[in-house]
């Protein structure tokens, strides 16, 4: 079989007048309020994981560490390799260890998931969102939290289908991973994609990533792994971060990646527009029914009768 | 035998007109710590209810101060009301003619109280406007303290919170749907607002609407 050189190395950096290219102009939805449709559509970007070429380092944990100069805490031993225990404010992505025994073949099957934000397509953070702007998507498919709006009330984790915010003991905000929009303005793959030694992580537009994914896909299904397949859940639209999973038909023995993630129904009762205007309008109507009562009845007065019958009751006005 | 309604510090004076003790300074300043805590958590709330109203945070010094004030807030109306709830709730057990009372709102509304039953301290309106603010207070801090993330973000899982969010939002719409209507109840009946801001009304006023309560008032007065 030929040599088939790998053909998403990211290039350096250009350090030469490098242009933003995503602005305000580029969002497609803003928290709590709308924006204007943008005048040029981005391509759409992705980020893969395959999950089969993964082994656990955690580089990309330290470069997301550095490029977001971030410091973890020192952690605990919590039994596992997970470290930290968990996603936290610092930690915005996380290698998460299973160890598995197949069922078929009686192997022990070591499936390490690296997660984070999965920018989805319909952000159940952004829609959860009651503060404006602070949770934006730009026409390339980032989903990033804009912090200086943020209020720090946590609706966005109720929000997410994949508990990924996390909020801020220090300045009361949520944080989550950026997908370096940061980087990917200035024509630069993510940091976690950068330092991934065995290219497990790579980053380029949507239909290159799915290209990729399906290249792997065959390779990973010529090799046993029949159930081999790619993870860009249809519940939330699809995700601007995909996995290739060499077990696609169990998504949740990767650390529990929910099977058909989509923003919880709960959320959608209660951030739907219908119980928004029904609540609005029953205390509007609340109030319109006053007004119009007090205009068509009048106010109820005492009348002196009453009084005078008080008095007698009383007896008052005797000399 | 004691009334049942008659509160302590109620009493009846004779004179032109005749006035009639009806709240306490404590209870009425109980009554204004509750009454400015619901409106600043309901404008506090509804804040963060609809983008609409996000504005609102200004009046708090902004949406993080918005997010961190309000369920300290709701701590201090649920502790006011507890002291409202051990004042009043004796005085509004439902008796055998507030269901009359209730059976003929038409007459209620229509400002036909000839037509309706003597009631005690408390009509089934004011009754229900009670026992109302009562269970949904319960259901608004419980639920509260589910969705504050700053002290007990660890105690329940996501899903719960998802709950109590959205049991919190509805909640808390009927609350100020119950709200309006107290208020609008004191403003409508005319002499009302006096009995919470001087503690008094007069004779004339709890003749034509708590005739019942006036009569135990007089005839306890005699018996003393």
């Amino acid at each position: 079989m030929a040599f088939v050189p790998f053909e998403f190395e990211l290039p350096n950096p250009n350090t030469v007048n490098p242009t933003t290219t995503l602005s305000d102009a580029d969002l497609v939805r803003r928290s709590a309020s709308s924006v204007p449709p943008p005048a040029r559509q981005l391509t759409p970007v992705a980020k893969l994981i395959d999950v089969s070429k993964c082994i656990g380092c955690k580089a990309c944990q330290a470069a997301c560490l550095e490029w977001n100069d971030k410091r973890a805490d020192i952690g605990t031993f919590a039994g596992s390799y997970d470290n930290p225990a968990d996603l936290t404010p610092e930690m915005f992505t996380l290698m998460r260890f299973t160890e598995w025994v197949n069922p078929d073949t009686n192997n022990l099957e070591w499936l390490i998931r690296k997660d984070g934000c999965m920018h989805c397509e319909d952000p159940g953070c952004l829609k959860a969102c009651p503060a404006p702007g602070a949770i934006v998507q730009y026409s390339n498919g980032i989903v990033d939290f804009v912090h200086e709006n943020c209020i720090g009330c946590g609706y966005c984790v109720r929000g997410c289908p994949f508990n990924i915010p996390r909020i801020s003991k220090v300045d009361n905000k949520a944080y989550k991973c950026t997908l370096c929009s940061d980087r990917v303005a200035v024509g630069q793959g993510p940091a976690c994609a950068k330092a991934c030694p065995t290219h497990a992580i790579t980053f380029g537009t949507k239909e290159e990533m799915n290209k990729h994914a399906a290249d792997r896909i065959k390779d990973l299904k010529s090799r046993g792994f029949a159930n081999a397949g790619l993870y860009d859940p249809p519940g939330v639209s699809g995700t601007h971060v995909m996995y290739v999973l060499h077990h696609a038909d169990k998504p949740e023995i990767y650390a529990n990646l929910p099977n058909n993630p989509r923003i919880s129904p709960i959320v959608q009762l209660w951030k739907g527009t219908a119980t928004k205007y029904l609540g609005l309008a029953a205390m509007g109507l609340m109030a319109a029914i006053g007004f119009v009562h007090h205009i068509v009845e009048g106010p109820n007065k005492v009348s002196p009768e009453d009084e005078e019958a008080a008095k007698r009751l009383a007896g008052s006005g005797r000399p | 035998m004691t009334a049942y309604d008659v509160e302590p510090g109620d009493s009846v004076h004779p004179g032109d007109p005749v006035t009639v003790d009806r709240y306490t300074a404590g209870a009425r300043v109980n009554h204004w710590i509750t009454a400015t805590c619901l409106v600043l958590l309901a404008l506090s709330g509804l804040a963060l209810f609809s983008p609409w109203l996000f504005f609102l945070t200004d009046l708090f010094g902004g949406g993080q101060w918005t997010r961190a004030i309000h369920p300290w807030i709701g701590v201090v109306l649920f502790f006011s009301f507890a002291g409202l709830f051990i004042r009043f709730w004796r005085a509004n057990l439902w008796k055998a003619e507030d269901g009359t009372w209730l059976a003929r709102l038409h007459d209620v509304i229509t400002g036909h109280e000839e037509r309706l039953p003597e009631v005690g301290k408390y009509n089934a309106g004011q009754k229900a406007v009670f026992w109302l603010m009562s269970i949904l207070i319960i259901v608004l801090i419980s639920s509260g303290l589910v969705m504050w993330d700053q002290y007990f973000y660890g105690y329940t899982a996501i899903e719960q919170k998802r709950i109590a969010v959205l049991v919190h939002s509805m909640a808390a719409v009927i609350i100020i749907c119950v709200w309006i209507v107290h208020v609008y109840a004191a403003i409508w009946v005319r002499g009302t607002i006096g009995a919470m801001t001087r503690g008094q009304v007069t004779g004339g006023w709890a003749w034509r609407h708590h005739r019942k309560w006036l009569r135990e008032l007089v005839s306890g007065k005699k018996s003393s």
